[in-house]
């Protein structure tokens, strides 16, 4: 009996571009039926890496293997024809096509004539879905499926050819847990084939339930190798970072002021139902709970983007009626928004002009914009969050992840807000960043604004919140103050156990 | 799929409804306001709409591909001018003089590749430079119309060929020989584009071009054969139209880039791209044809067909609007 | 360090590339023709561009926030005829102000429908463009407009006039590019017009009445419209129903080849101007050479597509597309 040999290797990869050195000498080795994480913070190298190995960039020295051959890549359609398929985080699909079209895309069989092959493609398709055992057919418009099952058809194209070795990029991203449960058992199904997985992924709870082993990148090198079942978050975290994130459980006390918002018996048609809470000045109070259970749609609610149904929005005992953005920046609530990139900033414009857009009616000198009192409140908001830019005038695309986000936070710190809602405070945001963004919550509520934390991350509700809701299929479930809650009792309160519900595919 | 196959009803099917609409109102309010006593439903009246409707109909067809691929094509109107002069001036050469009658299909065929090259044109820019189509085709809708006066000059070309008008005039099973090259390519694109892997590919890219080029699907190549096909189609637009009339001015076909580009948004083509169909551009054609007709059957005045035309495209997006509404729940943006 | 060189000339060809363009465009008309830079050439020249300088100041706005004019050339059609036909029967000092509020009530049906209604800015205006045609030619019956009294009219002073010897189109124009300059750097709703055509959802997210600011770049660019009408009914004081006919694309190309962006949030009106005296500047220069107007067509499309290709070049560091 021989060894196993690794159906995918890469030894000592290389790559730079101009200024900075991407990949420093990565090697990595995936064993068949092998699940292997990859992780790394944002700019680690992940990306170059897979597009190294797809073919997208090529390696300035190192070498690929599959089977041990050595390869040479050139385009992600030869990588797939040598067996290595990717599943990108992004879904790419054609959404006004048929399933059958976007499994076999740029790969349609042909007849003569240039005609599509309907019947074999039709018929391939059927195997592969049967293979996936999902509920709908190679006929179906893929704009009409569930985010899961376009999943499904991601995943469904890897299949096309006998894969070796197939690279998941964050594939549960925008999953509910029970579709979740779905793709762990694909991935187990793929396992027992023999094929190799990379498995890219920043959650750590998913990291320790299905994977085998774990790589960890920092800055471009290659930090080390664990064996999942003999290490700890914390050790993987220690790799990916050079030290440990605190994430305890918020135990500070601080006095907290009269209730500044209140919300009562607030309804948005499917979207949330009865929704009653209070929240006090001083106070942190964080919602957690899945994807599409109504978190967001509240706190656009209450930023006067739509419209409830019924119910009661009082600001410091006052009724008020929200209809637009505009209104709500009027009674002083302010909402740093859940997709920075589209709702949170003008990627085009410079870093000054984002931060005073809500207020630049009032920034004036006559008819006319007054730079100076722009240029000031930009530097006290940089100095303040600590902001790392070359000045007022970089464009905010080019800027990381986290100083995006301080520029959002800055950009509503500086309406001076009676309640700042933060939804998603640390998406996409590297380690490093999301330490000080837990910080500047805990500091805000100290100096007694009111704060709305909304969170998919269940450490990041318990670290920052004194006191958090439960939500689950647009209902509130629960309400725990930070001594009562464990995350036994989060998970059940969101997860609709104790509401006797299942999640439905969107 | 259910939604699916609602929608792509409503979408492809809203234009056929309201060409009934049109043909019912025309017909109703004409027996109290026409002018002559002919009625408008009239067989010979509706042959005559279907032929008048190819010259535009034949290029809204090709602008169908082009926008379902998502990009657009301004420069087809000075594309058919330029089409129509070389097939004019060309049986005037003498080379071609002395072929008799064989001199006909050497001159389409020049018209014909003339109208290929300048797709050609279009399309290899866009690929190359990745400049956006719809300026890259605003630059050559002026170029073109440029080497229109410069091959041509200010005057009106002229040539009448007997045969040709003869041919052009001719009547085959009671359809006019334009309406056959209406019907027939028609026919040829509503197959290329549902059942070949070029028209499939041209849905992919213009519905999600990424995910086009990560399939490894050659985007580039694709748009220029679509740019390819919509010159020639131009040019073949021309050819029908001036075999018959046998004279061209060089500011003929201006404006046809507009009249195009609305029959293929009343037939439901997505401007973004990715979802369309051919057959809704027919109708989307022939309403705009009968319209034309039927305001001029009810002794409206001629100047209010583009009033009412235009009218009638902000209509269709109003209406287009408030169907794919989510209604209250929706976000405010 | 050859990479550092490369990276520093596209930046500077980012930036700069259209003026660069335009120095050396007139440097090499000046020396094979002396009579180009003449000042009164020159002066001809920018008068002639004044009618589709100013439509091109107002499409600007409509460009940065995100959204496409093309009404401008038929409406352009409609104020003329208007101001012409009012002219003799409600005499020029109502015919003004009637003209103006007709094509203000264009540009605000064009901006409902584009800002609050959020229909696609390029259909809207396509359709609007076949309907003021049509308005148009029912406005005149079809026919030619003309004042009648032609040599005792105080009208024709926009057009034709001069103050202190500079003709009243270049003051006109240059007057409103400088007054609509300083709006869109310097004041809030400048801002606010970059902010919703960079990202409209950001704007509505920051606190922005995007729908109002679309609307207000319509109801801009109309009221420019009427400007060019009245200066061309007061040039020619009669006039064609097709007189704007093909003004919008030219006007699109002089945006474009100033450098804004189509998909918005990027563009200046001092580029604008750079981009119309350009196109102004290549008919100018052709015509001296003896050439014909419609080489200038040819040309146009050639310095378009340089200029937006190089634009785009420099933007993603390399000259040719990298789509397979």
């Amino acid at each position: 009996m021989t060894a196993p040999i690794p159906v995918l290797r890469l030894e000592g990869i290389v790559k730079t571009f101009p200024g900075v050195r991407a990949l420093d000498g990565v090697s990595l080795s995936v064993m068949p039926g092998e699940v292997h994480a990859l992780m790394g913070e944002n700019g680690a190298g992940k990306s170059t890496l897979m597009k190294v190995l797809g073919g997208i960039h090529a390696p300035d020295t190192g070498q690929i293997f599959i089977a041990e051959e050595p390869t040479v890549m050139t385009s992600p359609q030869q990588a797939k024809a040598k067996g290595v398929v990717f599943i990108h985080q992004e879904l790419s699909l054609a959404d006004e096509l048929s399933v059958a079209e976007n499994i076999f895309l740029g790969e349609l069989p042909l007849k003569s004539f240039g005609r599509v092959d309907w019947t074999k493609l039709y018929a391939d398709t059927d195997a592969i879905l049967k293979t996936l055992n999902v509920g709908f057919d190679a006929k179906t418009r893929v704009g009409d499926l569930s985010i899961a099952n376009q999943q499904m058809v991601e995943i469904g194209r890897a299949l096309t050819v006998n894969p070796r070795a197939v690279i998941f990029d964050e594939p549960t991203a925008s999953l509910t847990d029970a579709e979740k449960v779905v793709l762990f058992k694909v991935i187990a199904d793929l396992q027992t084939k023999g094929v190799g997985i990379i498995y890219i992924s920043h959650r750590m709870e998913e990291i320790f339930k299905i994977t085998d082993r774990i790589s960890v990148l920092r800055d471009g090198q290659y930090r080390g190798t664990l064996t999942t079942a003999d290490t700890s978050e914390d050790e993987v975290t220690q790799l990916m970072i050079g030290r440990s994130l605190d994430l305890s459980r918020n135990t500070s006390h601080h006095a907290l002021g009269d209730v500044a918002l209140e919300v009562r018996g607030l309804c948005c048609g499917k979207l949330f139902h009865d929704v009653s809470f209070a929240l006090r000045k001083g106070e942190v109070l964080g919602f957690y709970g899945l994807v599409g259970a109504g978190r967001t749609e509240i706190a656009e609610t209450l930023f006067g983007l739509r419209t409830p149904r019924a119910g009661q929005i009082l600001l410091n005992g006052q009724e008020v009626k929200i209809t637009s953005p505009i209104e709500a920046i009027r009674h002083g609530i302010s909402l740093v928004p859940e997709d920075r990139k589209h709702q949170g900033l003008v990627l085009g414009m410079n870093c000054r002009d984002n931060m005073t857009l809500p207020q630049i009616d009032d920034l004036t000198a006559g008819p006319f914009v007054s730079d100076g009192a722009e240029v000031a409140i930009f530097d006290h908001y940089r100095d303040k969050l600590d902001i790392r830019t070359p000045g007022w005038h970089q464009t905010v695309g080019n800027l990381s992840g986290g100083n995006q986000q301080k520029i959002v936070i800055g950009k509503w710190l500086s309406m001076r807000p009676q309640v700042l809602i933060v939804d998603e405070p640390t998406r996409g945001i590297d380690v490093g960043s999301k330490a000080e963004i837990h910080n500047l919550i805990r500091d805000l509520g100290a100096q007694g604004y009111a704060v709305i934390v909304i969170s998919s991350e269940m450490p990041e509700v318990l670290h920052v919140s004194d006191r958090i809701i439960a939500m689950f299929s647009g209902r509130v479930m629960r309400e725990f103050t930070s001594e009562e809650v464990t995350e036994d009792n989060l998970v059940q309160a969101i997860s609709g156990i104790e509401a006797n519900k299942f999640v439905e595919g969107r | 799929m259910t939604t699916a196959r609602y929608r792509d009803a409503l979408k492809y099917g809203a234009i056929w409804v309201f060409i009934l609409v049109e043909l019912a109102f025309f017909s109703i309010a004409g027996e109290f306001m026409s002018t002559s006593d002919k009625a408008f439903m009239d067989f010979d009246n509706m042959l005559l709409l279907l032929k008048q409707s190819a010259p535009i109909g034949i290029i809204a067809l090709g602008m169908t591909i082009i926008m379902i691929n998502g990009n657009i094509d301004l420069s087809v109107g000075a594309t058919y001018a330029l089409a129509a002069i070389v097939l004019l001036d060309s049986m005037t050469w003498p080379a071609l003089q002395a072929m008799g009658d064989w001199a006909i299909p050497v001159a389409w065929g020049l018209a014909l590749l003339t109208g290929a090259v300048l797709g050609a044109i279009n399309g290899l820019i866009v690929w190359k430079t990745g400049v956006d189509a719809f300026i890259v085709t605003l630059g050559s809708m002026l170029g073109y119309r440029g080497l229109v006066f410069m091959i041509n000059g200010e005057q009106p070309t002229s040539h009448l060929n007997w045969t040709l008008v003869d041919f052009a005039e001719a009547q085959f099973l009671g359809l006019h020989t334009a309406t056959w090259f209406l019907l027939i390519t028609a026919l040829a694109l509503w197959l290329l584009m549902t059942r070949t892997v070029h028209g499939r590919n041209a849905y992919a890219i213009g519905n999600n071009r990424e995910a086009a080029v990560n399939a490894g699907i050659r985007v580039g190549p694709h748009m220029v054969w679509n740019f390819v096909l919509i010159g020639f189609l131009a040019a073949l637009s021309a050819v029908v139209f001036y075999s018959e009339s046998g004279s061209v001015n060089p500011n003929d076909g201006m404006l046809f880039e507009l009249w195009a580009i609305t029959a293929v948004v009343l037939g439901g083509t997505k401007l973004t791209g990715g979802y369309g169909s051919i057959l809704s551009t027919l109708g989307g054609v022939i309403a705009i044809q009968l319209l034309r007709k039927g305001l001029g059957h009810i002794g409206a005045a001629t100047e209010t067909v583009n009033l009412v035309i235009g009218l009638i495209l902000i209509a269709v997006l109003l209406l287009d609007r408030q169907l794919n509404r989510k209604g209250q729940e929706e976000l405010k943006i | 360090m050859a990479g550092l060189t490369k990276q520093g000339i596209g930046a500077i060809l980012a930036k700069q590339g259209i003026l660069i363009a335009f120095a050396i465009f007139m440097i090499g008309f000046a020396l094979a023709n002396q009579r180009f830079i003449a000042i009164d050439n020159i002066s001809g020249v920018i008068r002639s561009s004044a009618i589709l300088g100013v439509m091109a100041l107002g499409v600007t706005f409509v460009v940065i926030g995100g959204n496409f004019d093309l009404s401008v050339g038929s409406m352009m059609s409609f104020s003329t005829i208007v101001v012409l036909d009012l002219h003799d029967k409600l005499g020029p000092a109502l015919a003004i102000p009637a003209m103006f509020g007709l094509t203000l009530a264009l540009g605000a049906f064009i901006g409902f429908l584009v800002g609050y209604m959020k229909l696609n800015s390029l259909i809207v205006t396509l359709g609007m463009l076949s309907a003021i045609h049509g308005l148009t030619l029912t406005w005149s019956g079809g026919k030619n407009m003309d004042i009648a009294d032609k040599a005792g009219t105080w009208f024709s002073v926009f057009g034709q006039g001069r103050i202190l010897g500079v003709p009243v189109p270049i003051l006109i124009f240059l007057g409103l590019a400088v007054i609509l300059g300083i709006t869109l750097s310097k004041t809030p709703f400048g801002r606010k017009v970059y902010a919703v055509g960079g990202n409209g959802q950001a704007a509505t997210f920051s606190g922005i009445p995007r729908a109002r600011i679309v609307f207000l770049t319509y109801l801009m660019s109309s009221f420019c419209v009427a400007v060019a009408g009245l200066l061309q009914a007061s040039r020619s004081l009669g006039s064609q129903n097709t007189v704007g006919q093909g003004m919008e694309l030219e006007v699109l190309a002089a945006v474009v080849l100033g450098g804004a962006s189509l998909m918005g949030g990027s563009g200046t009106i001092f580029k604008t101007v750079i981009g119309v005296l350009i196109l102004g500047f290549i008919q100018n220069g052709l015509l001296l050479m003896g050439l014909a107007f419609y080489v200038q067509y040819v040309v146009t499309w050639a310095i378009i597509i340089l200029a937006v290709w190089l634009d785009v070049a420099a933007k993603r560091g390399r000259l040719w597309s990298p789509t397979a």
